[in-house]
């Protein structure tokens, strides 16, 4: 006999426990006004055969755009291991739970990340941490380097998974360190201490300064002299600094994406007892599905305790073996990376090049899966309420879902983050004649 | 600059008797042909018994573990699937399983299923979404020591256990419930629910229905949450005897109630895959579901390994063939264990589920003490060449219990650690000294000479 669930009513009785502050708070941030771009979306998604009036997706972060590369490995390489010398594996394989991680796996993220920084970085597979995915990277390191009521300093504009993935669950603040266009949105010393003033005068012990490098959703590389000042920040401070570098692989050069891991190494390690950095293979690689995600910390009681909680969010073995192999064939690799970095390099030339032909200016950006646009002009007034309205009317009339940037924070209204490696080429022109269309109307009602 | 306190505590339990076996079992781990007088593993709930099923089931079905789907190449959707409703495909075919091994008795809507890295992601995460730091879990002991770790860490959560005992073959009751309750109180503990690990993890048995009846009449009377973790619901010899939580509940026609019992999953057991990292939650409550869902965020199931498990699952004849054919094989290890325990005057708790025995060394004891136990414990360890875990590590209210897991070693392993354990009680035995010449056959190795005496981490 089949026993279903009964309806429940929407609330327990009076008397019954209620659920934890943690479960009941929003700051997991999903009922934010923008997730109706998603739902948008969900409803009535751009197909180029059967829906090209749909919503084309441009707020999510996705790497599309070299997927071949991998199926031709997987191709070559599944028609080397023979069916049975894969199932003999699987015992092992299956079976390994350990927090360490298979060795394999971190000596071919090590080698990997290493090539991703030109060979100007090394890293020590002993020294990674394996986590199902940055979003756990993210979140772990806050646990291990600050206590509830403590604060992280961020640079705006930020991901907007930060506020959940820093704050949630582990009670710990973020103060955004402001940043603007009369720079580039660099992060100035200026900015940093009035941000660390900001922290103090709310009563708030600041524990580290998390930066995105490359940034998200700049789509820019932080400056080497920024790095350095940040670092000497954090020192003469005696606070953490994170790096998250889950888009190291996504510079379009290999020349412009300065590490803080190349600037520790310049210094003799002088410091590097307070550095972490995340790094993932979602972006990079596009496998955002397979959660491998790792932190890589300079501390050995930040390794040590990190492992330890890696228990709550490993990778699974099964994944981790099919990397370990995968990232560890240097022709592969060498030609991923190189080929990677050139179709993201030539889809950013496309649309940047597009969106001028429409009297659109980007942020100058050599790195991630998106432009950071401003559409300031278009604005009637600097208002996120005007940012808003603008943003809902390109979701509305010109069907394209991209991300606001008040939602990342930005300090300044009119910019918005448009990502451009989740969809084909074909797709991308149709957006940018969809966002030409609009301009010319918009133009012509003035 | 400093790190957290949670970071620096030892919360995380690291430091216990549970753990520093292992270490021990890592610097000299047995092996039949390259280290014959090694430490073998008994501490580690792990069923290897049953691989061969699922080799030959994957032999057969190449294009799972290869991200095909009837020939086609699935491998771009997989790569990109991050959704943390989870593959639907792998939901269902996980909530027909649940339902399998609970003989069809339950059913699971798989909209109420959360996906997490693991049953020890499932606990935390529900503890986050049900209760506040400094709050309180009751949980019967003795119960599995991870739960130190993943009940309490990083949630801030309190653990006040309910003492069972011998006297009653460790069963929970009604007084022990509310004693817990009052101990609690006395500590000034918000209650927020009670944990229990059915089957039992370490005493390998199925919880009655009376236990379970009156543990929800107490839920009910105190309006608190009730987990199940029936991470072992597979191993049940004898299926007939498990009666899932679940199964009590609609009878009593209370909705309330209803959305107050939440059951954790894993694959780690009953399939024995702990390395591809597969938990579930199950909870009627939506809010519930919604909450824990978000947070799997921070531990998804990989999509690649969703995708292999969804094929073996959706194999219907062969998941039912599967868990019956595990079911007798552990079945058959219990016995041996048991019979030659038994050989040599060691009694067990009768058990009926489960990957290991809880062993009755009271009598090897030379006081009724911890430190008798855990005197006894490093001779198993270091004389005996067995890595077993001492019941004080489960926080066992009594001194000389000890869990030994069967199904992690092949038979002809079991069969030596029996034939060491005979040689020990023989040893320490006066009388029987002079009868067994046999003992000085079976090879002792040097104690290590850089044992360090840690205390165990209460």
């Amino acid at each position: 006999m089949a026993i279903k669930p009964l309806k429940q009513p929407s609330s327990a009785s009076s008397a019954a426990v209620r659920l934890s502050k943690i479960a009941v708070s929003n700051t997991h941030g999903e009922d934010s006004p923008y997730f109706a771009g998603w739902k948008a979306y969900d409803e009535n998604p751009y197909d180029e055969s059967s829906n090209p009036s749909g919503v084309i997706q441009m707020g999510l972060a996705e790497n599309q755009v070299s997927f071949d590369l991998l199926e031709k490995y997987l191709e070559k390489n599944s028609s080397d291991a023979t069916s049975s010398g894969r199932v003999s594996s699987f015992r092992e394989n299956a079976l390994f739970q350990d927090y360490h991680g298979l060795l394999s796996f971190r000596k071919a993220m090590a080698s990997f990340m290493g090539k991703i920084r030109g060979g100007r970085a090394k890293f020590d597979p002993e020294r990674i941490v394996i986590t199902a995915g940055a979003t756990a990277a993210n979140e772990l390191l806050t646990f291990i380097l600050a206590d509830p009521g403590d604060a992280l300093l961020v640079p705006t504009p930020y991901y907007p998974g930060f506020d959940r993935d820093l704050r949630w669950r582990t009670g710990v603040h973020i103060v955004p360190i402001h940043c603007d266009s009369s720079n580039a949105f660099e992060i100035t010393p200026a900015a940093l201490d009035s941000a660390y003033s900001d922290a103090e005068s709310r009563g708030l012990r600041v524990r580290g300064v998390l930066i995105t490098n490359p940034s998200n959703p700049l789509g820019a590389t932080v400056k080497r002299a920024v790095l350095e000042h940040v670092l000497d920040f954090a020192s003469l401070k005696n606070i953490h600094l994170v790096s998250d570098e889950i888009y190291s692989g996504s510079a379009f050069s290999d020349a412009e994406f300065v590490s803080v891991a190349e600037v520790l190494e310049a210094r003799g390690g002088r410091g590097s007892e307070r550095c972490h950095i995340v790094y993932s293979l979602s972006k990079d690689l596009g496998l955002p599905g397979f959660r491998v995600g790792t932190i890589y910390s300079y501390n050995d009681a930040v390794v040590t305790t990190a492992r330890r909680m890696s228990s709550f969010t490993l990778i699974s073995s099964q994944t981790q073996q099919l990397l370990a192999t995968m990232l560890s064939d240097e022709e592969f690799t060498a030609g991923y990376i190189e080929t990677n970095r050139e179709r993201l390099r030539r889809r950013y030339r496309m649309i940047v090049d597009g969106l001028g032909r429409a009297g659109i200016e980007c942020l100058k950006g050599n790195a991630g899966l998106f432009c950071w646009m401003n559409l300031s002009p278009f604005l009637k007034e600097g208002t996120v309420g005007e940012e808003l309205a603008l943003w809902e009317c390109i979701l509305r009339e010109v069907k394209l879902n991209i991300s606001p940037g008040v939602s990342c924070h930005c300090a300044e209204p009119g910019w918005f983050r448009v990502c451009f490696a989740n969809m084909s080429e074909q797709t991308l022109q149709v957006a940018l004649a969809r966002i030409h269309d609009f301009v010319e109307r918009r133009r012509g009602n003035q | 600059m400093t790190i957290s306190k949670k970071a620096a505590c030892n919360s995380h339990g690291q430091d216990s008797s549970y753990f520093l076996g292992w270490e021990e079992y890592e610097k000299n781990p047995f092996h039949e042909s390259t280290n014959p007088n090694g430490i073998i593993q008994m501490g580690l709930a792990e069923n290897q018994l049953s691989f061969d099923l699922l080799e030959s089931w994957l032999a057969a079905n190449p294009d799972a573990a290869s991200f095909k789907r009837d020939g086609q190449s699935i491998f771009r959707e997989l790569a990109l699937f991050q959704d943390y409703h989870g593959l639907p495909i792998f939901k269902n075919a996980l909530a027909q399983f649940m339902a399998e091994i609970r003989g069809n008795k339950v059913q699971f809507d798989p909209n109420n299923l959360v996906l997490t890295a693991g049953a020890t992601s499932a606990n935390e995460t529900l503890i986050f979404c049900l209760a506040d730091p400094g709050d309180a879990f009751l949980l019967p002991t003795p119960y599995y020591p991870g739960f130190d770790r993943d009940l309490k860490w990083r949630t801030g959560v309190k653990i006040v256990p309910i003492q069972c005992t011998s006297r009653n073959g460790f069963r929970i009751t009604s007084s022990a419930v509310e004693e817990a309750y009052k101990l609690a109180q006395k500590r000034n503990l918000k209650v927020k629910g009670v944990l229990i690990t059915n089957p039992s993890n370490p005493l390998g048995i199925t919880l009655s229905r009376k236990e379970l009846n009156l543990l929800l009449n107490f839920v009910d009377k105190k309006g608190i949450h009730l987990i199940s973790d029936e991470i072992y619901s597979g191993t049940v010899f004898d299926s007939a005897e498990f009666v899932s939580i679940m199964e009590l509940l609609p009878n009593r026609n209370n909705p309330q109630l209803m959305n107050r019992v939440h059951v954790v999953y894993s694959l780690s057991k009953d399939l024995g895959l702990p390395g591809f990292r597969v938990g579930s939650i199950f909870s009627n409550d939506r809010l519930v579901v919604a909450a824990a869902t978000k947070m799997s965020s921070f531990g998804l199931i990989s999509s690649q390994t969703q995708y292999l498990l969804s094929a073996i699952l959706s194999d219907h004849v062969f998941a039912k063939k599967y868990v019956a054919e595990n079911r007798m094989r552990l079945r058959n290890r219990h016995a041996v264990l048991v019979s030659g325990l038994r050989r040599v005057g060691i009694s067990c708790l009768e058990s009926n589920s489960g990957l290991f025995c809880w062993v009755d060394m009271r009598h090897l004891l030379s006081s009724d003490s911890l430190e008798a136990e855990m005197e006894l414990w490093k001779k198993v360890v270091y004389d005996v060449g067995l890595n077993i875990s001492p019941g004080s590590s489960c926080h066992c209210a009594e001194h000389g219990w000890f869990r030994v897991c069967f199904a992690n070693m092949t038979e002809d392993t079991l069969d030596l650690a029996i034939r060491r354990i005979k040689s020990f009680v023989d040893s320490i035995s006066p009388i029987k000294n002079c009868r067994n010449s046999r003992s000085k056959s079976i090879s002792k190795w040097v104690s290590r000479l850089s044992f360090h005496d840690r205390e165990c981490d209460r």
